[in-house]
């Protein structure tokens, strides 16, 4: 009846944020979100599953957190480029995830960070190559994509 | 009911206005990374300061002062950030890779080469087989 209950369940949010709650909006908003997600499955994509979904918020938290660290270290950056006090450079980076709904979420969480983004995967040998604006501390930024994010994300998509 | 913004409480003009100075200072960052940066690939850092907690300041922001205003809870800003937020890396991605792609054909800068490409990419390229992929 409802092949995907977490998007059914996202775009019924969706419709009521957008409309107000009202009864009418959750009637009409429950019908959209069963037949959009009827659509969705004819398309047939990949069903992610969560393994341990009660993760996600930990790794929401994290990546809050990180974005707010690295928007003042860009800021910083960025009012003292005359001075070049940064280190800019690429980095490839060998995953060990492969379920590809874990590689987009991290490719977003990579990418809506400043100064971290991620340019292209390799399917064929898995590996991403990164731009960073202040490569100073490799094998920081080589942990923090492993243990901190990948880590997570195959406890996630397990 | 709707109230005018002068009667709003102190505190929460005061969030508003911290919140709203907090995005756009950070988007107005970005937008002059963007300008200052030298590479390509630097600026393409520049911009999601915006993205990220430029929107996310206006959006708290407007979140705040509409909940105050209009005396109930108003959410559906956030669903703006959740679109920001999961459609920018795209674009990121789509000018990132051209920009890796013409460098790589063009040969210049200090692009990291692909270590095993197949041979129809080498053939775009215009690259030498030298090793097939």
């Amino acid at each position: 009846m409802l092949p995907y209950p977490l998007l059914t369940l996202s775009l019924i949010l969706m419709w009521l944020l957008l409309n107000g709650f009202t009864p009418g909006h959750l009637v009409l908003g429950i019908l959209v979100a069963v037949f959009a997600s009827w659509a969705m499955a004819s398309l047939r994509p990949d069903k992610p599953r969560l393994g341990k979904w009660y993760l996600l918020p930990k790794l929401f938290g994290i990546v809050l957190y990180d974005i707010v660290k690295s928007n003042i270290a860009v800021a910083r950056v960025i009012l003292k480029v005359g001075r070049r006090s940064h280190n800019p450079g690429f980095l490839t980076v060998e995953l060990d995830i492969e379920n590809h709904t874990a590689i987009a979420v991290l490719a977003v969480v990579l990418t809506s960070t400043p100064g971290s983004a991620w340019l292209e995967y390799d399917s064929n040998d898995k590996t991403v190559l990164l731009h960073i604006l202040d490569l100073d501390n490799e094998a920081e930024w080589r942990n923090t994509i492993k243990n901190r994010y990948e880590k997570l994300l195959m406890e996630i998509f397990a | 009911m709707m109230q005018s913004a002068a009667d709003m409480p102190v505190w929460a003009a005061i969030a508003v206005a911290f919140f709203l100075l907090v995005g756009s200072g950070l988007a107005l960052i970005g937008a002059i990374g963007f300008l200052r940066l030298p590479t390509f690939y630097e600026r393409i850092h520049a911009p999601t300061l915006g993205t990220s907690w430029g929107i996310g300041g206006v959006m708290l922001a407007s979140m705040i002062f509409f909940t105050v205003s209009s005396g109930r809870p108003v959410f559906h800003e956030i669903l703006i950030g959740i679109f920001v937020t999961v459609t920018t890396p795209i674009t990121f991605m789509l000018l990132a890779r051209a920009a890796l792609h013409r460098d790589r054909a063009e040969g210049n800068g200090n692009v990291p080469d692909k270590p095993n490409r197949s041979q129809a990419a080498r053939d775009v390229l215009g690259e030498g087989d030298t090793q097939s992929g």
